[in-house]
C-alpha cells in the first residue's frame, strides 16, 4: 500500500490489512486461523513519509517552500501526497513570510520548507519577523546526513545554533522514531501560549530512515511548557477593584486580543463599562475603527489624541499588548498618573518595560470571560466626559488634518497641491472604493503608517504588517500567503523600497495564480529614513534617493496586469479596476509625492504626547524644540 | 543590589544548557554563577544560579527561564528557607614556616588538605560562599596559586522540593536516553 491511498483526509484508508487481498489466488491452507484475524499492524514509511503524513494529521495541507539537495527526500515523498500543495516561492525569506501571512489570515499555523545551509539561513529573517509579533508558523528544513552534521559539510549549517533565539523552539532531530512525536509538539508549541515560530531540522539521512508510523494520539504533554489555561480569579477582582475606583479609565488593545478571538469580549468590555478604546499598530482591526469607542492607533505615529488620552488617563488596561518602545516613547514620563492593568498570556512581558500595579497572565479571552462575569455583579460608573474630553482632543487632530473624504473635493484645501498625490489619499481612497473590507497587508516605512493611519479597519484580521521587527519586504509575500487563507480581497501594500527586496515573489503569485493586488506607493525615496533625515539629520539625505526601474513594465515582464496612477482622480478607478480582476496578481502603482512626511510624530526619547504635529493648514508651526535636541543622543 | 538564588529543573537533553545561556547572554543578565548537575533521575538536571540584582531583575530571569519549554520548573529560593554550599580547590604556596599556620587555618575552616608537596598544598573546602571568601582571603597573603570553584548549590529546606510537573520523557523512545547537556 502507497502512502498516497490513505491521503483522503475526509475517508482515510484503511490501515495495510494482513489477511489475504480479495480476488488473489492465496491457498487457505496458508493463512494461520488458530489465533483468529491478526489486528492490522503501523505501516513502515520513511522519515519523509512521515513528515508528510505528520502534518496531513495536523491540518497542513499547505506548504511555502524552495527545494534543495538536502531536503530532496521529503520533496519527492510530497509527490505521493497530492493533498499538501506546495507553493514554490522565489525566495526562502519570501516562503517565510507566506506561511507568516497565512498564519495572520487564518489564525491557522503556517508551514514553510527549506533545504539545509543557504536555504534555512534564508529563513532568518522571516523566523525573526513570526517571533517578533507572535505568529504560529512551523519551519522545516533539510540538514546534512546525521554523520557529518559538525564537519562543515558542503551546505551545512547549525540552523538550531542559529535559530535559536528567533524560534520559540527547535528541534534537530537525531532518530526518525521521535519525528511524529516532533511534529505533533511543534504544531502544539507554534499555536498556543503565545504563539511563534518553531523550527525543525532534519538531516538527509533521518528523512530516508525507516520506521513504523505511529501518530501519537493522545494530547502533547510538556512539562515545561504550561500556557495559562485559567485567569486567577482573585487577581481579576483587584483589577475590578482599580476599575471601580478609575475616572478616566482607556484600553490599550493589541495583537493578542486577535490571537485569543477576544474581540466580543473587548467589544462588550468597552461597550458595558464606556471605556475608551486605543489600539496598536497590530491590534489594529480588533475592534471597528467605526465604534464610537474606539480612537485608533497609539504609539509614534499614532493619532495624538490617544497619546494624550494615554498621558492624561488614570486607568490603563493593557489587553495583549506589550508596551514596545513605538508605543510607549519616553518610559520616564509614560502614562505616569495611570494606574495600570497588564493582561497578557506571556507573562514576561509584566513588568518588562512598564511596571504595573495589577498583571494578569493569561489567555485575553479567558480573561475578559472572568472580567466580564465579575463585572455583572458590580456597578462601574461610566464616566462620559472623559471620551468627550478624548472627542475634543480629537478636534485638535482634524484641524490639522489634510486627507478627509468628507469634505470632497478636497484637492482646493490650503497646503494640498492638487497635482501631487499624497500616500495618505491613496490609503484614504483604497479605504473607501474596499470599503474597509480588504485585508491589507502592508510592508515597512511611511506607507505602513499612512494606511495604519487612514485605513479604517471593521473585521477582525484584516491589517497584516511586520510590527515588531519592522521587517523590510515583508509585504508582498505576506500578501501572497494571505491570500492563500482567505476569499477576502488582499491587497499588499508596499513602498518602492521594501518592494524591491522582495519583489521577485510576483513570480510566484502569476505560477499560482493567487489574486492579490500590489499597490507600490512610490516616492522615489526611503521615505521614512528621509523623514528622519529632514527632522533629526539637517536634510542630508544621504542613502535614501532611488532610481527606480519602470514598475509597471517590471509587472508586465511577469505578465500581471498593470496601472499607473499619479493624480487622486485616478484612485478610484484603479482601485475599482484591481477589485474587479478576480485571476491571478494585480498591479498598480501609485507615484505620490517625494517629500512626504508621517504626521504626527513622537521623537524618539519625548514624551508621547510631546509629538510633532501636521502644521495646521495655512499657519506655519514651528517644530517643538524637544522634537530636535533629544533624538541624536537617545540610542533608538 | 542583592544576591539571588534561583533553582530550576532542566529536561536533561542536548541542547537545553546553550538555550540557558542564550537567554543569559541575550537579555543581559548578570550571573555569579551557574552550576549544572545531574539529580536523582536521570531524565532530568538541576541548576542553581545565583545573580546580582534587584528583585525586578530576579524575577525577570525567573520568568524568562520558565518561559523556555525544556524547563521545568524554576524556584527564586530567596522565597524559602535553604541551604547552599559551594566547593573550592585551592593551591597555597607553603613552605616548611608557613605549612602549620595553613593547616590550622585549614581545621578552624574545616576544610581538607588533598595533598602536600615540599613547595605547596592543595586544599578542598565546602561551605556558603562567604565562608569560602573569608578563608580565601587568610590565604591569599600566602600565594594561591590555583583556585577553582564549583559555584553554588542549593536546596530548600524541610520537605520543599522542586516540583517536577510528573515529568516523564517516555514519549521520545529514542531521545530518553540520558544525554549530557
Amino acid at each position: 500500500m502507497t502512502p498516497t491511498d490513505t491521503n483522503q483526509r475526509a475517508a482515510p484508508a484503511p490501515i495495510a490489512e494482513a489477511g489475504p487481498v480479495p480476488g488473489t489466488a492465496v491457498p487457505r491452507t496458508e493463512v494461520p486461523r488458530t489465533r483468529g484475524p491478526r489486528t492490522p499492524g503501523p505501516r513502515t514509511l520513511n522519515g519523509a513519509q512521515i513528515l508528510c503524513e505528520s502534518l496531513l494529521k495536523e491540518g497542513a495541507d499547505l506548504i511555502f517552500g524552495y527545494p534543495g539537495g538536502a531536503i530532496l527526500p521529503t520533496y519527492d515523498a510530497l509527490t505521493e501526497y497530492p493533498a499538501i500543495h506546495h507553493v514554490l516561492t522565489r525566495h526562502e525569506q519570501g516562503a517565510t513570510h507566506m506561511a507568516d501571512g497565512f498564519a495572520r489570515a487564518t489564525g491557522k499555523v503556517g508551514v514553510v520548507m527549506a533545504t539545509s545551509g543557504p536555504g534555512a539561513t534564508n529563513l532568518v529573517t522571516g523566523l525573526a519577523t513570526a517571533m517578533m509579533d507572535s505568529s504560529p508558523i512551523v519551519a522545516i528544513t533539510g540538514q546534512v546526513p546525521l554523520p557529518l552534521v559538525g564537519t562543515d559539510a558542503f551546505q551545512e549549517t547549525d540552523v538550531t545554533g542559529v535559530t535559536l533565539p528567533i524560534t520559540k523552539h527547535n528541534y534537530l532531530v537525531t532518530d526518525v522514531a521521535d519525528l511524529a512525536h516532533i511534529v505533533k509538539e511543534a504544531f502544539h508549541i507554534a499555536r498556543t501560549g503565545r504563539p511563534g515560530p518553531v523550527l525543525i531540522d532534519i538531516p538527509k539521512d533521518i528523512q530516508m530512515a525507516e520506521t513504523p508510523f505511529i501518530w501519537p494520539e493522545e494530547p502533547v504533554r510538556l512539562p515545561g511548557y504550561r500556557p495559562p489555561a485559567t485567569a486567577d480569579p482573585v487577581r481579576v477582582g483587584s483589577a475590578l477593584e482599580l476599575i471601580k475606583a478609575a475616572k478616566r479609565p482607556l484600553i490599550l488593545a493589541g495583537h493578542g486580543i486577535l490571537m485569543a478571538d477576544a474581540v466580543d469580549q473587548l467589544r462588550h468590555y468597552a461597550e458595558a463599562t464606556h471605556t475608551p478604546v486605543a489600539l496598536t499598530l497590530l491590534g489594529k482591526s480588533c475592534m471597528s475603527e467605526e465604534h464610537p469607542l474606539c480612537f485608533g492607533m497609539m504609539g509614534m505615529h499614532g493619532n495624538a489624541h490617544v497619546n494624550e488620552a494615554i498621558q492624561q488617563a488614570d486607568l490603563l488596561i493593557a489587553l495583549g499588548m506589550r508596551f514596545d518602545d513605538r508605543v510607549t516613547g519616553n518610559l520616564a514620563t509614560y502614562a505616569q498618573s495611570a494606574k495600570k492593568i497588564h493582561i497578557d498570556i506571556d507573562a514576561t512581558e509584566i513588568n518588562k518595560n512598564v511596571p504595573v500595579d495589577i498583571g494578569i497572565v493569561g489567555d485575553a479571552k479567558v480573561v475578559m470571560q472572568e472580567l466580564l462575569s465579575q463585572l455583572n455583579d458590580t456597578n462601574v460608573e461610566p464616566n462620559p466626559e472623559w471620551v468627550d474630553q478624548i472627542r475634543t482632543w480629537q478636534l485638535d487632530s482634524d484641524r490639522r488634518e489634510l486627507i478627509r473624504d468628507d469634505q470632497e473635493p478636497l484637492d482646493d484645501r490650503p497646503g494640498l497641491d492638487p497635482k501631487k498625490l499624497l500616500a495618505g489619499q491613496v490609503m484614504r481612497d483604497l479605504c473607501k472604493y474596499t470599503k474597509g473590507e480588504a485585508v491589507t497587508v502592508t510592508d515597512v516605512g511611511q506607507h505602513q503608517m499612512f494606511e495604519a493611519q487612514y485605513y479604517q479597519h471593521k473585521r477582525p484580521r484584516t491589517l497584516i504588517t511586520s510590527g515588531g521587527l519592522g521587517t523590510m519586504g515583508f509585504g508582498v509575500p505576506a500578501a501572497i500567503g494571505a491570500k492563500m487563507g482567505t476569499d477576502d480581497s488582499v491587497w499588499a501594500i508596499a513602498g518602492d523600497g521594501g518592494f524591491q527586496m522582495t519583489m521577485m515573489e510576483l513570480a510566484t503569485a502569476v505560477q499560482e495564480r493567487v489574486n492579490v493586488k500590489v499597490a507600490v506607493i512610490n516616492n522615489g525615496f526611503l521615505g521614512m529614513v528621509r523623514q528622519w533625515q529632514e527632522f533629526f539629520y539637517d536634510e542630508r539625505y544621504h542613502a535614501t534617493p532611488m532610481v527606480n526601474p519602470d514598475f509597471c513594465k517590471l509587472a508586465e515582464a511577469f505578465g500581471i496586469p498593470t496601472r499607473r496612477v499619479t493624480q487622486r482622480s485616478q484612485v478610484k478607478d484603479a482601485v475599482l479596476w484591481a477589485e474587479s480582476i478576480t485571476e491571478g496578481p494585480v498591479f498598480v502603482e501609485f507615484v505620490v509625492e517625494k517629500e512626504d512626511i508621517v504626521y504626527p510624530m513622537v521623537p524618539a526619547g519625548a514624551a508621547l504626547n510631546e509629538m510633532i504635529r501636521r502644521p495646521i493648514p495655512g499657519q506655519e508651526e514651528a517644530v517643538p524644540e524637544i522634537a530636535l535636541g533629544t533624538v541624536a543622543n537617545s540610542g533608538v | 543590589m542583592a544576591k539571588h538564588t534561583i533553582c530550576a529543573l532542566v529536561e536533561n537533553r542536548p541542547g537545553v544548557l546553550v538555550r540557558v545561556l542564550n537567554l543569559f547572554r541575550r537579555r543581559n543578565f548578570n550571573i555569579d554563577s551557574l552550576t549544572v548537575g545531574r539529580t536523582q533521575r536521570e531524565e532530568y538536571s538541576r541548576l542553581t544560579m545565583v545573580m546580582e540584582g534587584s528583585r525586578k531583575e530576579a524575577d525577570l530571569v525567573e520568568k524568562n527561564l520558565f518561559k523556555l519549554v525544556n524547563v521545568i520548573h524554576v524556584e527564586h529560593l530567596e522565597d524559602t528557607p535553604a541551604v547552599a554550599r559551594e566547593l573550592a580547590l585551592m593551591k597555597v604556596k607553603t613552605d616548611q614556616e608557613t605549612r602549620r599556620e595553613v593547616t590550622q587555618l585549614c581545621d578552624i575552616f574545616r576544610a581538607r588538605i588533598l595533598d602536600v608537596a615540599p613547595d605547596a598544598m592543595m586544599i578542598e573546602i565546602t561551605g556558603e560562599e562567604r565562608k569560602l571568601e573569608n578563608f580565601i582571603e587568610l590565604l591569599r597573603p600566602m600565594g594561591i596559586v590555583e583556585m577553582v570553584r564549583t559555584g553554588v548549590v542549593a536546596m530548600g529546606r524541610g520537605e520543599h522540593t522542586l516540583k517536577d510537573h510528573g515529568y516523564q520523557p517516555q514519549r521520545f523512545p529514542s531521545s530518553a536516553r540520558p544525554t549530557v547537556l
